[in-house]
């Protein structure tokens, strides 16, 4: 296998006195979806922010194409080639849709090639197109998420980390962007990285995949294999399998850590 | 406080008004003038609330000193002129980059580390600032009252009404700073840069956008915004240490009564505050002129809370 693009190696992130990542590694292998799961609080969010250089580790390395972007800037790390589309879209709400993307194109020299990006986006969700003009404040929350992750394309990213771009949105959405999402790795050869409590369309969209808890992996395999996993189908696909009981459950959480 | 021993701080129309009147001809000349300097007076308060509203944005700093940098451009210009016998438009130039850039160096060395201090640090801070440049001021050039030769020596009549050419230029000169201003923010990969800045701070950290350097730049605008009123107002208020403070304190209420956090509403609030001080100037009894636009500021907070522009409950994102 070639090298992989990101590597996190022993990662521990603390917010103040409380230790909110606990030793984190793992891998994203160049061209691929890699997918984080985890419950409300498990570190995810922090996990990527980490990686992106809005926060700084306590100890670990994250490595992006050989080289180690820990306490970088943020925006530093993004002119390596990291696009982030944050949790709750973060998008610049007075500024219009299209000057939203602009933004997101900011670093970039190109003019023709953003112009030409900004096309494709529009041809992603044809809806934004339609409210090109519009101020982003204005957008519904579905319409901000495409337009958070269209903005993070516009840098021309070579890794693109999402975190939970499935929140708060209806089922049919949350489709329509897993496709979108599966179509930029695919046409564009970005490498993804998704964190997701979906585990669902995470788990179906993603070839790799990781299990986070209280700041701490405890399983990881490929996506296929996990969605077989009876853990998995308990605690995040909401399959329950007739035999099980609550000590047996009990029980399966222990050997996770 | 300020007005103190400076000669005729725009009160030249206060003595026009008291003139006999006769015709009813005559006061609409006088209400005609009193709104051409008002409008002007206004024009200076827009332009320093409209730096405090741009840091405000930006960085959540309230900079007091805005008003004693204002003061600090007004005394570059005079040195450029009367010192080293420079030509006045080239003189202007040189103090307001110079200020400009002086702006960004505060910023850079000092103004950033205080960045989520409790508030209250920071308004210290800058109101110690604006006693040091004050200081700085009156060792550097003196504390005496200065007068800037300018070339708006002049008067037009038109229908009766003065002119003069000082109001007219402090007015066509913020109406040229604001297009440029406005061409710049939203016409701009910088300008729309330091909106988004202003909107989402770790938004534009992610877009890969040096909010550090975009800050520094948010304040060199307010500091060079600030010596064009400053050079602007000079021959009205003539030059002196304390100029800034009178200027800086209206220019607040200002930017309060335009709802702190809006352009438009910093220059219209300005514009209301000049009008609202002349009218209450010439027509109210004496003290009445610097006291009427905090009563309407009160009255406005009651009614209007959130400000002329502010949309209610507004929240930053
Ligand atoms: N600003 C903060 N200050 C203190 N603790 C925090 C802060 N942000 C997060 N934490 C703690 O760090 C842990 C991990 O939080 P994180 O936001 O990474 O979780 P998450 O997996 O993204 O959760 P969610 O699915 O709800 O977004 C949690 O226990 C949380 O309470
Ligand atoms: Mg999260």
């Amino acid at each position: 296998m070639s090298e992989p693009i990101l590597k996190v190696s022993n990662l521990e992130t603390y917010y103040g006195p409380i230790m909110a990542i606990r030793g984190v590694s793992f891998e994203v292998p160049t061209g691929s979806i890699v997918t984080i799961l985890g419950a409300n609080g498990a570190g995810k969010t922090t996990v990527l922010k980490t990686a992106c250089g809005v926060m700084d580790p306590q100890k670990g390395s994250v490595t992006f194409e050989g080289r180690e972007i820990q306490r970088m800037d943020p925006d530093k790390v993004m002119r390596l080639g990291i696009s982030h589309v944050p949790e709750g879209r973060e998008v610049f709400p007075f500024l219009s849709v299209r000057e939203n993307l602009r933004m997101g194109a900011y670093t970039r020299k190109d003019p023709d090639g953003v112009a030409q990006d900004l096309e494709t986006v529009f041809g992603y969700f044809p809806v934004l197109k339609e409210r090109a003009d519009q101020r982003a404040g204005s957008l519904s929350g579905g319409e901000q998420q495409m337009l958070a992750i269209s903005r993070a394309l516009m840098a021309r990213p070579r890794l693109m980390l999402l975190d939970e771009p499935s929140l708060g949105l209806s089922p049919k959405l949350v489709k329509e962007i897993f496709d979108i999402v599966l179509r930029i790795n695919r046409e564009r050869g970005v490498t993804i990285l998704l964190v997701e409590q979906n585990a669902n369309m995470a788990l179906q969209t993603a070839e790799f995949g990781y299990v986070l808890e209280v700041g701490r992996i405890v399983m990881a395999d490929t996506c296929a294999r996990l969605l077989q996993k009876e853990d998995i189908k308990e605690f995040y696909l909401g399959i329950k399998d007739e035999g099980a009981r609550g000590q047996r459950r009990w029980k399966k959480r222990k050997t996770w850590r | 406080m300020t007005d103190r021993a400076r000669p005729s701080y725009w009160h030249g129309e206060k003595a026009a008004s008291d003139r006999p009147t006769g015709s009813r001809g005559r006061k609409l000349d006088i209400f005609l003038q009193l709104t051409l300097n008002g409008l002007a007076v206004g024009c200076i308060y827009g332009l320093v609330a409209l730096g405090f509203v741009l840091i405000y944005k930006a960085t959540e700093l309230v900079n007091f000193a805005q008003g004693d940098l204002l003061m600090l451009g007004a005394f570059v210009c005079y040195m450029a002129v009367v010192w080293w016998g420079l030509d006045y438009w080239l003189s202007f130039l040189i103090a307001v980059l110079a200020v400009a850039a002086f702006g960004a160096l505060l910023d850079a060395v000092l103004l950033r580390r205080v960045i989520g201090q409790p508030q209250f640090a920071v308004v210290m801070l800058t109101i110690g600032l604006g006693a040091v440049f004050r200081t700085f001021a009156s060792v550097t050039w003196g504390s005496e009252i200065y007068t800037l030769p300018t070339p708006f020596g002049g008067v037009t009549r038109i229908a009766g009404v003065t002119i003069s050419h000082q109001y007219l230029s402090i007015i066509v000169g913020t109406l040229i700073l604001c297009s440029v201003l406005y061409g710049f923010f939203n016409h701009t990969r910088i300008g729309v840069a330091m909106q988004a800045t202003s909107q989402n701070q770790l938004a534009a950290y992610y877009m890969g956008i040096p909010v550090k350097r975009i800050f520094s730049m948010i304040w060199a605008i307010s500091a060079g915004v600030a010596t064009a009123a400053g050079v602007l107002l000079a021959p009205v208020t003539l030059i002196d240490i304390n100029m800034g403070l009178a200027v800086a304190l209206k220019a607040f209420a200002a930017a309060v009564l335009g709802g702190f956090g809006s352009i438009p509403g910093a220059l219209v609030g300005g514009i209301v505050i000049g009008l609202i001080e002349l009218y209450a100037g010439a027509t109210l009894p004496d003290g009445f002129k610097d006291t009427a636009p905090y009563i309407v500021l009160l009255v406005m907070l009651v009614v209007r809370p959130q400000g002329l522009f502010g949309t209610p409950g507004r929240k930053k994102v």
